[in-house]
């Protein structure tokens, strides 16, 4: 058990979710990237917390608030793509150029 | 080695596999049904590398949050916009899907030389506290991190506020609704019409796809 195994797997599922993020053209699949990468970086908060700083975990504390804020920012993103989806009738990132230009 | 360094071994290459492959589906299947149920994987994978790091609380916060609201919003999101529609191809499109995954697998060459190379203070292993999480946990919410705490809290209500907004229905003007039509106990919301494929709205290729 050393820190830097769960350092490698977290760097891996980042990885993972850039790939989705700029790959995918689904807008759902986006947003479940853009979850992947949230747990990357707790994986991360958390392997540092317990190997670094086992007296006073900080880093669970932050990883509470980085889970708070996924919370929210999952029910607005969503949001978002119903919105756009009733507008413009499809989920293609491709076609989401309201405000290219 | 002893019997439990063995086990955290085992059950940490088996996370560790169960995690990346599911990843690996959530962003490669064609489904996005498969996606999102694999998504539930991925969660409750990493739950468990919670609880090899002697995360008790956040283990069950993951679980909770993650896999039972933030997981079945997504379910949600996918039935409500259930469409099988045919991405119209783009052309050149595969030079820029293997340039993002060279960049990507760069990317995590880069991170874990630079995670092997660093020397790390203590890589012994993880010790483990003599309180319980949730007691620290708690202490630290309430003496040192009550700001961002409280402020956490206004965020998730203008969350919950902003998501109801942006996905209700357009609002009729006010001049429109007459009290003498309007029956009672209802939101004065246009009225929920089936969507008329015009001229406009034709030029778009995902609809005609269908």
């Amino acid at each position: 058990m050393q820190l830097q195994y769960f350092l490698v797997l977290a760097a891996a599922l980042f990885s993972i979710g850039i790939y989705g993020l700029i790959a995918s053209r689904n807008a759902v699949r986006v947003l479940m990237s853009i979850e992947l990468m949230l747990n990357a970086v707790n994986i991360n908060l958390m392997a540092f917390s317990s190997f670094l700083d086992s007296e006073e975990i900080k880093g669970q504390v932050f990883t509470v608030f980085v889970i708070t804020i996924a919370a929210a920012e999952a029910a607005v993103g969503l949001a978002i793509v119903l919105s756009i989806y009733r507008n413009r009738d499809t989920v293609d990132m491709e076609q989401f150029n309201l405000l290219k230009w | 080695m002893n019997l439990a360094e063995g086990v955290q071994i085992v059950s940490l290459g088996l996370l560790g596999l169960m995690m990346i492959s599911a990843a690996l589906g959530v962003v490669l299947l064609q489904n996005i049904v498969y996606s999102a149920f694999l998504l539930g994987g991925v969660l409750i994978s990493v739950a468990g590398l919670y609880l090899l790091l002697n995360a008790d609380f956040v283990a069950a916060a993951q679980v909770l949050i993650y896999v039972g609201a933030v997981n079945v919003i997504i379910l949600f999101a996918v039935m409500l916009v259930n469409k099988q529609e045919e991405f119209r191809p783009v052309p050149k499109q595969w030079i820029r899907q293997g340039s993002t995954a060279l960049v990507c697998f760069g990317l995590f060459a880069l991170l874990s030389t630079m995670v092997f190379q660093t020397p790390w203070f203590s890589s012994t292993g993880a010790t483990v506290t003599t309180t319980s999480t949730t007691v620290l946990i708690g202490e630290h919410f309430f003496s040192d991190y009550l700001l961002p705490f409280e402020l956490a809290s206004i965020l998730l209500l203008m969350a919950l506020v902003g998501a109801i907004v942006l996905a209700r229905r357009e609002l009729l003007p006010e001049e429109i609704i007459s009290p003498a039509q309007q029956p009672a106990l209802t939101l004065p919301e246009r009225p929920r019409q089936p969507l008329v494929i015009s001229s406009g709205t034709s030029s778009s290729p995902g609809s005609t796809a269908e």
